[in-house]
């Protein structure tokens, strides 16, 4: 296990694609020490920034790496991992997992945007709450999350899974604006409150919210209401009613939001 | 055999005592390439940048001690463009399709552009004066007025895009033939072609008029093609080419949908075969992810509608229209080979290399980066049967390709890729090595007497993405693939100097006044603005 500790607050940003257990994986101490990152616009080295402890060497699957302190300055946080952990003791910075191939990130603070943007594989678990863009695509593309797991306890901001196309995002807190927009297929489960537009433009997969959410978008339109629903194998107690669209995009998304906690969409039920 | 530089000049002699000596034995030296059609700068260009974020990223250059940093892939940033071309041996560059309200937009990307000459082609098929002219049948005026617009642009070429059916998509509409009216104007997309081909004449512009057909990019458009070209064959004199068919693929479609769409290759080139009114260049598409961009609005807006893609689409006041879709050519897409086998039959079917010219429309077809993919494609039958084999199955059963044995040398490359593109472009001194020529050589690291590029066409592929030297203006600008020195290039326009010059009344001032967002006084670009101009003297009839 390596554990890096920050040497001071970084003020600007630092771009260390370079953690990842990928790449510490196959160098001695020396080479990972001289790892290049850019501070701002400066080269630094990896050492310039932390402090790096090797504790007892272990087999290439279980390689940890864990970051003790504030990083939320420190973008691309394990991006292109395809094994091993990572840990952050504290809050981490932006594009936290950004195409991961595998492996498993664990956050005990806050992330920022973009974390688990195109990731294909693995997962990525998030105690506190989230920045946008979770799960998404790179500005302009249309390839976004394409399998994994991303699990936020706290809240998520806006457009979590844009563009989405396969894997499983949970938030246990409450959602931003457009969870889900452009969504292609994939899961995502909202245990609180949505803020609205949710499943914008979606063409297929599932959205399922648990919470208050202050009205459907009107391009969905009510289908059924179900007594459960499944996400990831597991069954979550209704009753939903179950929305279907984007049909501006000609979407067969479908919307499921939770009966009791929104008494103000019971008009709906006229339509059925 | 030597050739002596002086100056920036081929001249015969030099004293080779005191001369630089570049050893090139054993190497391919060509003049410096010619780009005919590659939309380089601009606000479409630009546009398509803004775009396309998801397209940089993958792509990006880092600064060195003499470049710029800069990005890809597709429509890369200005300097990154100079800086690609010029890698791999070419000096000169031209950016069809300028709305000529965005001239200043377009000659400021140009003057951005490092290491080629180049020039721009104002758009003038669908301007609202030259429709007027040539429906009062006022030719000479019209004359005037087009002279007019090269120096108020600093144009180079007439660029006709879909004629008429750009005017029509102001409307939401689109010209179906060459005989369909245009809204409002009560003239033809025959008689724009026509006038503007006689007014080409009567000017002497160094180029042809350079035609986007109508029906671009529909099956069954083949006679639409052949229908222009026939068009203004009985206004030929001599053998000179007087109408230039550009990326001729996107126009060569056979059927009449898009499930039975297959090659009308073999039509145009018999057509082209035994007509020397016409000169062609490629459009060959290339299996990527890329950008289209067009004026053809109403073309984009079709493409939209096929892909779903984000797109732009704009209506450029009374001038013309353009659109913008990002695009990914699929091998497995029965359309999408097809239209790669239409590159290389319309090159391959063509006996005459003088009249077809290698291009991909950078970026329509795919970025200009791939020339050295199609190359490899014209000389080896080899590398076509390769790509043949990846493609889809019912392309590849209608696909001419395989009966075609021809297999072009390094001569006819040379001339595809750089002298039949000069010449057709009237730049006397570009595309040959001739004492008088500028300065501008290609040197491939490729020994043709021991390498054969129909076997090992890996090998040649390889020389000509990295040129070994790149002489421009009889300086050494590329060696081993990497700029050592970055220079400016030129920027040619035509000077056209008329007996007539075009009568500045009020009514035009009026029109400007009522028409344009911009005033009159305000539309040319004077000289001095463009970073190193170079006009180019012509004389014309009227």
């Amino acid at each position: 296990m390596i554990t890096l500790y920050p040497k001071r607050l970084f003020k600007v940003p630092v771009e260390a694609e370079c953690i990842s257990p990928d790449v510490f994986a196959e160098k001695s101490a020396k080479e990972i020490a001289a790892l290049q990152v850019w501070e701002g616009n400066r080269n630094r080295t990896l050492s310039d920034l932390f402090k790096i402890k090797h504790d007892a060497v272990s087999s290439s699957e279980k390689f940890t790496i864990r970051i003790c302190g504030d990083v939320s300055k420190v973008r691309k946080i394990g991006a292109k991992m395809s094994m091993g952990n990572i840990i952050v003791e504290g809050d981490s910075g932006m594009h936290l997992g950004e195409e991961m191939d595998g492996g498993v990130i664990t956050v005990t603070g806050n992330v920022d945007s973009w974390t688990g943007s195109m990731m294909k594989k693995g997962t990525i678990e998030v105690k506190g709450n989230a920045g946008d863009y979770i799960g998404a695509s790179y500005r302009g593309s249309t390839q976004g999350m394409s399998g994994g797991k991303i699990i936020i306890h706290g809240d998520a901001g806006y457009e979590v899974g844009c563009f989405m196309r396969k894997g499983l995002i949970k938030v246990y807190g409450d959602v931003g604006r457009f969870a889900g927009i452009h969504m292609r297929n994939g899961t995502i489960f909202i245990k609180g409150k949505s803020e609205g537009r949710t499943g914008a433009q979606m063409i297929n997969g599932k959205i399922v919210v648990c919470g208050h959410i202050s009205s459907v978008l009107p391009t969905f339109t009510i289908d059924d209401i179900r007594p459960k629903v499944k996400v990831d194998g597991e069954k979550v107690e209704g009753p939903f009613y179950r929305f279907i669209g984007d049909l501006a995009d000609g979407g067969n998304g479908k919307l499921f939001v939770f009966k009791t906690k929104n008494p103000h969409l019971s008009f709906y039920e006229e339509y059925l | 055999m030597d050739i002596a530089i002086k100056d920036g000049k081929v001249v015969e002699k030099v004293d080779e005592r005191k001369a630089d000596v570049l050893d090139a034995s054993g190497m391919v030296v060509m003049p410096g390439g010619v780009d005919i059609h590659c939309h380089i700068a601009g606000a479409e260009v630009n546009s398509g940048r803004l775009l396309r974020p998801e397209d940089h990223v993958k792509d990006v250059e880092v600064k060195t001690a003499l470049t710029r940093s800069g990005v890809g892939y597709s429509i890369p940033s200005t300097f990154t463009t100079g800086y690609r071309y010029s890698r791999m041996g070419y000096t000169t560059v031209m950016n069809p399709s300028m709305p000529p309200l965005e001239a200043r937009h377009t000659h400021e990307e140009l003057d951005d552009t490092p290491m080629v000459d180049k020039a721009t082609y104002p758009l003038l098929g669908d301007w609202w004066f030259v429709l007027e002219h040539l429906r009062d049948g006022l030719i000479e005026e019209c004359a005037a007025h087009v002279a007019w617009m090269m120096s108020a642009t600093k144009g180079y070429a007439i660029k006709i895009v879909n004629p008429g059916g750009l005017e029509a998509w102001g409307f939401g509409r689109n010209v179906e033939n060459l005989d369909d009216p245009v809204p409002h104007f009560n003239i033809t997309p025959r008689e724009i072609v026509r006038g503007l081909c006689k007014i080409n004449k009567l000017l002497n512009l160094p180029h042809t008029i350079h035609v986007h057909t109508n029906n671009l990019g529909k099956p069954g458009n083949y006679i639409t093609a052949l229908e222009t070209m026939k068009c203004v064959e009985d206004l030929a004199e001599g053998n000179r080419p007087i109408i230039h068919i550009t990326h001729c693929q996107f126009c060569a479609f056979k059927g009449s949908d898009w499930r039975n769409m297959s090659s009308g290759a073999e039509e145009i080139t018999k057509y082209v075969n035994h007509h020397d009114h016409v000169t062609l260049d490629m459009g060959q598409v290339i299996f990527t992810d890329t950008t289209t961009m067009t004026a053809d609005g109403p073309f984009q807006y079709g493409l939209y509608n096929l892909t779903g893609n984000k797109w732009v689409n704009h209506d450029v006041e009374t001038e013309t229209s353009s659109g913008i879709v990002p695009f990914r050519y699929r091998r497995k897409s029965a359309v999408h080979a097809t239209q790669w086998s239409i590159g290389l039959e319309l090159a391959l079917l063509i006996e005459d290399p003088w009249k077809i010219y290698m291009t991909t429309d950078h970026p329509n077809g795919g970025p200009f980066t791939a020339y050295p993919n199609i190359i490899a494609w014209l000389m080896s039958r080899v590398a076509r049967n390769k790509t043949m084999s990846k493609i889809s199955k019912r392309a590849r059963r209608k696909s001419l390709l395989p009966s075609i044995d021809r297999e072009l040398s390094f001569y006819e490359i040379a001339i595809v890729t750089r002298a039949g593109q000069a010449k057709a472009l009237g730049l006397t001194q570009k595309g040959h090595l001739g004492a008088g020529a500028d300065a501008d050589v290609a040197v491939y690291n490729v020994n043709p007497q021991q390498v054969d590029p129909s076997k090992k066409y890996k090998t040649a592929r390889k020389a000509f993405k990295r040129a070994a030297y790149t002489i421009k203006g009889g300086e050494i600008v590329v060696k081993d693939g990497q700029i050592v020195k970055p220079v400016f290039g030129k920027t040619f326009w035509a000077d056209v100097k008329t007996s007539l010059p075009m009568e500045v009344n009020d009514d035009l001032k009026r029109k400007f006044r009522e028409y344009w967002t911009v005033e009159y006084e305000n539309y040319p670009i004077p000289d001095r603005f463009l970073h190193v101009p170079a006009p180019i003297p012509v004389k014309a009839e009227v």
